[in-house]
């Protein structure tokens, strides 16, 4: 299955692999610089594993001086670049090219500061998310994006990605989170956007970066916003006869008013393999569960609960399953949380991330049915369905190439029908080059060339991580 | 400002259309919703002014869906109105600048976007930004673009609806805006110190912050401000809760039990909570006046000795919303607005940005109204303009101070 196009490495740039690892060897340290052929592996994709290149050398830098001297070497020397945090991007946005250096953020790792009063915390870009909310739990804060792989990503690829995850219905995503960055840009140049104070005048660069899948220059030092931990947080697990009626609920419950911290759904393929993997005591006589969070004190949450369950009833809910302790708490997410790997160990998968508007919920959920039925495969919905962003996981036998052609096709025909719904290709793990191709159906080839001209006005020879994002056709012309 | 011959397309192509010929003309084109906030930034000069006037009506409201669409010169009224008929609001609760920039009009959804502007519920909901899902926009070239969508999650490509946010009209003429809109928030009560000095203040309200209750809205009022909020009984120090009335005493106790040391305090009930909040979202203790108004964000915790530290040098009185990292600072007439004293004040206490929203044109035309930024964050921000104005002729100056020359 190679069916993504790459660019063909530029020869030039090849031939001259032992001068340009030698002129970096002399901008970083020795062990800052990894070329050995089986040292370079490990970076020759991303968690897109279907595509691999080995790139021309890794950069690992431990400091923003260092990444501005690799820059500055590689803008001199016409070296594409490619930013890497650690390397979980599921569309390819960190996959390498053979003509190009990787750098990777991964040992710039400290946490530089934590400053409660002012509710920040500075973080060097390879800090993972997970570590910013144990450093400050103790003391009762936390930083809310919360996607799936927070124990491996980084806050560098976070913000390369606009990362959200299942508690963003309430906390938004990375961009809505992200105070400040460090900075360097093509050619060397460090600047500093944004900071603890709110808002900045002038144009919103920090707005632009986050989610430019490193395209505008590599952040090495991130300023986020510190949350106070909510008193309490309560799941209630509800099953229902149907997809539709648990969609319809969805959208019931935040029509009345009512905003949990979050809402999951399930389907019931996705029920089979995720309690078969957790044994999270699911009900197995329905078609589809909600996972609903509310959080506060709990008369707060008594009194939203018992609101959301009237909700539910009115649904025909047929199972309820509130937790009474934390450990039951913690059964009801670790089913949901384990819903890839578990999905993984049945069968290859691919997952879609579309977005569609949540009164479509329904109507996307039943087409997707009849795409995937078409193509005589498998799927599995799980997904954060208070925001609309859908997961559908395609099932299929990676070893099988006229399988693996047709999930692709029939991913392409969900995120279209996703696109055509109202929503759009991708609403968190990024377009990388995996949906590059895909671009033109949710936008004109004039909505592209603006978002092309932005980025050569940071990157104008076109350096930065390359051959990602934009159709390569257009991509190419722009890059000339 | 000179008034100029208004131009009001009544449909997106017209708007193009309009612009097209004017980027091939060298017309220069001054960009306007209602007007309201005409004062604001650098006086500049151009040729004709492109109303968003006649584009207007909500395109698409579904609220279950939490997403409003508007065309841009729909009035926020007529948002208002449709958001609070199904009990919803813009929960970036933007102010009401009339009274604060002393102008008529009919204030814009579209101008709400350009412009950035967030209230109170800023520190807990976010910004106008952060709400913005969705833009349609005219570029410099007379090319209709689309950026965003109109769902809460979105990455799909490079995120132009930020930069639309706070550009002040000088990148693009927006024809239709997607917001996020939240339910609103049931009741509300407020717990008010009083008599903390704006020190003892942005303590209080740190302390309150780093709580789990929930405070939606953290503003400190001196004395004599306060009393303009018809609050008596010295400096007030505001914490806001929001949410089911059940829930807002609960969480009223746990505060007052997270506060030792707090001087005298009391709760004013919703209604005088609403009008004291509205206040100090429409910087009412500093409207109506032609007094120069600095608008100061800073780290919460810098507030105070910012003001403290201009106001040691200069005649004014400030106030603090944001927990403290607002602050309004309003300056006595005669010393022209004293930008090198706010703007080093700033600088010394960890930095931000402190922008003249109000001052006589002759003062304006003569200090950068905005923040200056470094040397290359500047000339990155003057490519992005270019790449998307590559003539030059939206708003022309009116975000980059040109040395106090007016622009041809
Ligand atoms: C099991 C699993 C579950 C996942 N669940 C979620 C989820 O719930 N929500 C979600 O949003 N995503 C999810 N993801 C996707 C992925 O984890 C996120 O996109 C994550 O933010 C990537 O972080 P990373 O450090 O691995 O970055 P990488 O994969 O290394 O890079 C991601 C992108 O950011 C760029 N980049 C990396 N570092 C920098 C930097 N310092 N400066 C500039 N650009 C940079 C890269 O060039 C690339 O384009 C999941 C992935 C997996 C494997
Ligand atoms: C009764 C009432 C109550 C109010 N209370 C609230 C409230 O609670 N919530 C609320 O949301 N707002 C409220 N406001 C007002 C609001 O905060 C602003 O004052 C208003 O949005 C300013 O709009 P304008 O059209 O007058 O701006 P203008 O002065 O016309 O424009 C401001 C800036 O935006 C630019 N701009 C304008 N239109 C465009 C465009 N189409 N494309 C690109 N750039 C553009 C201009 O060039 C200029 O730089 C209220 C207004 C009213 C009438």
């Amino acid at each position: 299955m190679d069916k993504i196009r790459f660019l063909e490495p530029r020869a030039d740039i090849v031939a001259r692999r032992e001068e340009i690892r030698t002129g970096l060897a002399n901008v970083v340290p020795a062990d800052c610089l990894v070329t050995d052929e089986r040292e370079l592996v490990p970076f020759e994709t991303d968690a897109f594993t279907a595509y691999r290149r080995v790139p021309l050398a890794v950069v690992l830098p431990e400091t923003t001086e260092q990444v501005a001297a690799v820059m500055k070497y590689c803008t001199d020397n016409g070296v594409p670049v490619v930013p890497r945090g650690a390397g979980t991007s599921l569309a390819g946005g960190a996959i390498p090219q053979e003509d190009a250096v990787v750098i990777g953020v991964s040992r710039m790792s400290c946490i530089l500061e934590v400053d409660y009063e002012n509710r920040t915390a500075r973080v060097q870009a390879g800090v993972t998310n997970l570590r910013i909310s144990d450093e400050v739990s103790a003391d009762g804060f936390f930083y809310a994006p919360d996607p799936s792989s927070q124990l491996a990503c980084t806050i560098g690829g976070n913000i390369g990605m606009n990362s959200g995850g299942a508690h963003c219905l309430k906390y938004g995503v990375t961009t809505n989170n992200l105070l400040g960055v460090t900075m360097v840009l093509q050619d060397g140049t460090v600047i500093e956007l944004g900071g603890k104070a709110l808002d900045a005048e002038g144009y919103d660069l920090l707005g632009l970066v986050c989610g430019s899948e490193g395209q505008l220059g590599i952040v090495t030092e991130a300023t986020v916003r510190l949350i106070a931990k909510p008193e309490g947080a309560r799941p209630v697990l509800f099953g229902f006869d149907s997809s539709e009626v648990a969609g319809a609920c969805v959208a019931d419950i935040i029509g009345a008013g009512i905003i949990p911290v979050a809402i999951e759904f399930m389907d019931k393929p996705a029920i089979d393999i995720c309690e078969a993997f957790a044994h999270a005591g699911y009900p197995m006589d329905v078609e589809a569960l909600l996972i609903v969070e509310v959080e506060g004190s709990e008369d707060e949450m008594d009194a939203m609960l018992s609101r959301i369950i009237a909700i539910a009833r009115k649904h025909n809910v047929k199972r309820v399953r509130e937790s009474q302790s934390a450990i039951e708490a913690a059964q009801i997410w670790k089913g949901r949380k384990s819903a890839f790997g578990a999905t993984g160990r049945v069968a290859d998968y691919i997952c879609m991330d579309g977005t569609v508007p949540l009164g479509q919920l329904s109507h996307v959920l039943r087409e997707t049915a009849n795409i995937v039925e078409k193509y005589g495969l498998r799927v599995a919905n799980v997904f954060h369905a208070g925001d609309g962003n859908m997961h559908p996981l395609i099932l299929y036998n990676v070893n099988d190439p006229e399988e693996a052609e047709k999930a692709e096709a029939a991913g392409a025909e969900i995120l279209k029908l996703c696109v055509d719904a109202g929503g759009c290709l991708t609403g968190e793990h990024g377009v990388g080059i995996e949906k590059r191709d895909l671009m033109l159906h949710q936008f004109t080839e004039t909505d592209l060339n603006q978002q092309m001209a932005v980025r050569a006005a940071f990157d104008p020879g076109w350096l930065l991580n390359p051959s990602k994002v934009f159709p390569l056709d257009l991509d190419m012309r722009k890059a000339g | 400002m000179a008034d100029r011959e208004i131009i009001a397309p009544a449909s997106e192509a017209e708007a193009a259309d309009i612009i097209r010929e004017a980027a091939a003309s060298g017309t220069t084109l001054e960009i306007a919703g209602g007007g309201t906030k005409r004062g604001i930034g650098q006086p500049f000069e151009a040729d004709r002014t492109l109303s968003s006037a006649a584009l207007s009506g909500i395109t698409e409201y579904n609220p279950a869906e939490l997403v409003l669409t508007a065309r841009a010169g729909t009035p926020v009224a007529e948002i208002e109105a449709a958001l609070g008929e199904n009990g919803q609001m813009l929960a970036f609760e933007p102010g009401d600048w009339r009274g604060l920039t002393g102008m008529d009009g009919t204030p814009t959804v579209g101008a709400l976007a350009a412009a950035n502007i967030s209230g109170p519920r800023r520190i807990s909901a976010g910004a106008a930004r952060d709400a913005l899902l969705g833009v349609r926009f005219v570029n410099g070239r007379g090319e209709i673009v689309k950026n965003g969508g109109k769902v809460m999650k979105n990455v799909t490509g490079l995120d132009l609806v930020k930069l639309m946010a706070g550009s002040w009209g000088t990148l693009g003429f927006l024809t239709e805006v997607s917001f996020k809109v939240l339910p609103r928030t049931g009741t509300e009560e407020t717990l008010v110190i009083h008599g903390a000095t704006d020190g003892e203040a942005a303590n209080l309200m740190a302390a309150a912050l780093g709580t789990s209750t929930e405070v939606s809205g953290a503003a400190h009022l001196p004395e004599g401000v306060a009393k303009r909020v018809g609050l008596d009984g010295g400096a007030a120090t505001l914490l806001r809760l929001e949410g089911f009335a059940e829930s807002i005493a609960v969480r009223l106790d746990r505060l007052r039990a997270a506060l030792p040391g707090a001087p005298g305090t009391s709760v004013l009930d919703e209604a005088r909570s609403r009008s004291a909040w509205k206040r100090v979202r429409d910087v009412e203790p500093f409207a109506g006046t032609g007094r120069p108004l600095w608008k100061v964000s800073v780290a919460p915790m810098a507030g105070h000795d910012v003001a403290a530290m201009v106001l040691r040098e200069v005649q004014g009185e400030a106030f603090f919303d944001w927990q403290g990292g607002l602050v309004w600072l309003q300056l006595d007439d005669g010393n022209d607005a004293a930008p090198a004293i706010v703007r080093e004040a700033v600088a010394k206490c960890g930095g931000g940005h402190a922008t003249l929203v109000r001052a006589p044109e002759a003062v304006r035309a003569s200090v950068p109204v905005f923040q200056p930024q470094p040397v290359p964050v500047a000339a990155l921000s003057e490519r992005v303009r270019a790449a998307l104005d590559p003539a030059g002729i939206f708003n022309p100056g009116r975000m980059v101070w040109n040395g106090g020359r007016k622009a041809a």
